[in-house]
């Protein structure tokens, strides 16, 4: 008797975990591939079964690959600039007194604000007309920019928006990177006459490359999924030219309410994500552990 | 081989001054032991020699030359970390490599190095290998090659054995000596250990609050301590102390007054009974406390009127119950002033027959 208990037991344990996990998360992505092979309008009692015509659709859409497009590049450019801005940041940072602490805690800030309070600020910073960010480019007597109202620098505007809220968070991962290198390893590389840029190289680097590895990804599937800052700022436009994935599908979903064909749109980000989700893990276990 | 020389070196952290006035000089070719309890300065002292801390103010002198303001890299000083500090992500070789490269040593000749290297310290099976997949033992090896391969005037080690176990930090001392003897280089190797400073030592320089208390022979400092710091740092157990005070079968006679007295517990000898001892030695009547027993030795903790105090015997167990005098021959008995000085010119009184009243 008591053994069946204790074998029951741990499944006890995890069942409140198991079935929130499978309320919230199996069911809606089972029920949306379901939905991927149907045309439905939210309302409808029918669910008309279409097959693969929504994805042959979508992939046939040129708005659809300009949405592909829009997110790799939004997320390429992001990836790049957030963590690429924020490992100097935190070299530079990574030192101990009040004022590297507080520009710490400053650039930290952003992160733990709302985005739809970033977007509206960011939008009213980057109007044409009496945004903050032209009069300061008028300063320096640069001619206006039209930011988010020109399709060529809409998509870029947004990625600056991005790359400013994660900065802060990015750094911080960076610093407490750097922290966990022993300081006697750059004491007997000093000892060894190696110069700034080859500790940096051959040994800051390779130890800090598990967090920079961690960052990318958690950016790049971060920049994947951007939505609040697109919707706020610039349903998509001008022209489509920041539409990217999660929009195109809440566009399609709920404004649209071609339920079926968001759906479809719906797996295909599912397949992405999944993917470079399946990539760090793989990575993550092969990652060497200095210690 | 080079002489290091500390001239009137101070060293000051964010206002609390480690060490006040430091004037050393470590002979060339010697195998200087800086030892002293945590917090005496001594790894301090190490690291100004090596570059990687500043001192306030004073000179640096390596081989003469004023090296102040020449960077770790540039002063010919190989350093062992206490956890080795051995790049991670790199090979054995990577590693003994690395600062040959950054001296742009040609590729051949740093083939030959390491080739030659790793033969003396075993590691060429070892070559490929990441560090974390060494043992303790082999990564030491790995640090002292690294170190080795740069040929350095001097050779500077952080408490290097003491994440071994026992057993290997005993083996390692041992090569340790060999390798000095082999090298001929200067040695400067900081512990906390007293038992490895005399060891491995040829000279050792005793710290306390980052002031040197002495810096003699091993056996110097044994036999000829210069105060009750010293007495009481070498020796396991250590110089027992008593107040001069509180001894009363103690005359002196000489310079000063003692104000305490020491003896190693080995030249204490324990006794039943008084008999014509006195005449011997001063005689402290105890109690046995704790006994331990280590084969070829026991160790006694005594308690007298004055406090308490150890005995170590090679003889026999002490087979006379609880109650024991333990004796001290008057030549063994160190006196010490107020401030722990010792009184060398001040002697113990051999009493008279008459006069013998314990």
């Amino acid at each position: 008797m008591p053994s069946i208990l204790n074998r029951l037991r741990p499944y006890a344990m995890v069942a409140p975990a198991l079935v929130v996990f499978s309320l919230f998360y199996l069911y809606p992505i089972g029920y949306m591939i379901h939905l991927s092979f149907h045309e439905w309008n939210f309302i409808s009692p029918v669910k008309t079964y279409v097959g693969l015509n929504n994805y042959r659709e979508m992939l046939a859409d040129d708005t659809f690959l300009q949405v592909l497009r829009n997110s790799a590049l939004y997320t390429v450019m992001t990836v790049l600039l957030a963590t690429g801005t924020a490992l100097p940041l935190a070299i530079w940072l990574n030192r101990k007194s009040a004022f590297h602490a507080f520009v710490q805690g400053a650039i930290f800030s952003p992160h733990i604000i709302s985005l739809v309070s970033i977007s509206l600020l960011w939008s009213w910073l980057m109007d044409p007309e009496y945004g903050l960010l032209n009069g300061l480019l008028h300063l320096f007597g640069i001619s206006p920019l039209k930011w988010l109202n020109d399709p060529g620098t809409a998509l870029v505007s947004l990625v600056i928006v991005a790359v400013w809220k994660s900065l802060g968070y990015n750094t911080l991962v960076f610093i407490a990177g750097l922290q966990s290198i022993p300081p006697e390893l750059l004491e007997a590389a000093a000892l060894d006459r190696s110069k700034p840029w080859t500790t940096f190289r051959r040994l800051i680097l390779p130890m800090l490359s598990p967090t920079l590895f961690f960052l990318v990804i958690i950016n790049l599937i971060g920049s994947f999924q951007v939505f609040e800052t697109i919707a706020i700022m610039t349903q998509g436009g001008p022209i489509n030219s920041t539409n990217t994935l999660v929009y195109y599908i809440y566009e399609y979903g709920f404004r649209f309410f071609k339920i079926g064909y968001a759906s479809a749109a719906g797996v295909i980000l599912l397949i992405i994500v999944g993917t470079l989700t399946l990539i760090y893990f793989r990575l993550l276990s092969r990652r060497v552990h200095y210690r | 081989m080079a002489r290091i020389e500390l001239i009137d070196v101070v060293k000051r952290f964010k206002g609390e001054t480690v060490i006040p006035n430091l004037n050393l000089t470590i002979r060339e070719g010697s195998f200087t032991v800086l030892v002293g309890p945590s917090g005496c300065g001594k790894s301090t002292t190490l690291r100004m020699i090596a570059g990687l801390e500043r001192q306030t103010s004073g000179d640096i002198r390596i081989d003469g030359e004023l090296v102040n303001d020449t960077e770790p890299g540039k002063r010919d000083v190989a350093m062992v970390f206490q956890n080795y500090a051995l790049y991670p992500n790199m090979t054995v070789r990577g590693n003994i490599e690395f600062g040959l490269k950054n001296r742009g040593v040609p590729k051949r000749e740093r083939e030959r190095l390491i080739r030659d290297i790793c033969e003396i310290a075993g590691l060429t099976p070892y070559l490929d290998k990441k560090p974390q997949s060494l043992s303790g033992g082999q990564r030491q090896r790995v640090a002292l090659a690294r170190a080795m391969v740069k040929n350095p005037k001097v050779f500077i080690l952080d408490e290097p054995l003491s994440n071994l176990d026992a057993k290997l930090r005993g083996q390692m001392r041992t090569e340790l000596i060999e390798l000095h003897k082999r090298l001929g280089t200067t040695f400067v190797y900081v512990t906390h250990d007293q038992v490895e400073a005399m060891s491995m030592g040829d000279r050792i320089v005793v710290m306390n609050k980052g002031e040197v208390m002495q810096a003699a022979p091993p056996m110097v400092l044994y036999e000829d301590p210069d105060n009750l710091f010293t007495a009481q740092f070498i020796g396991t157990p250590p110089m027992n102390v008593l107040p001069a005070s509180r001894l009363p079968g103690l005359r002196t006679e000489g310079e000063g007054h003692a104000e305490f007295v020491g003896f190693r517990p080995e030249h204490a000898l324990l006794s039943p009974e008084t008999a014509e001892l006195t005449r011997e030695g001063l005689v402290i009547a105890g109690q046995i406390a704790t006994r331990e027993s280590l084969g070829a030795e026991q160790v006694y903790k005594l308690r007298c009127e004055a406090g308490s105090f150890f005995v170590k015997s090679f003889l026999n167990p002490y087979v006379g119950g609880d109650f024991a005098l333990a004796v001290v021959p008057f030549e063994r008995l160190y006196f010490f002033d107020r401030d722990g000085n010792r009184l060398r010119r001040l002697r113990a009184v051999r009493p008279q027959l008459a006069a013998a009243g314990v």
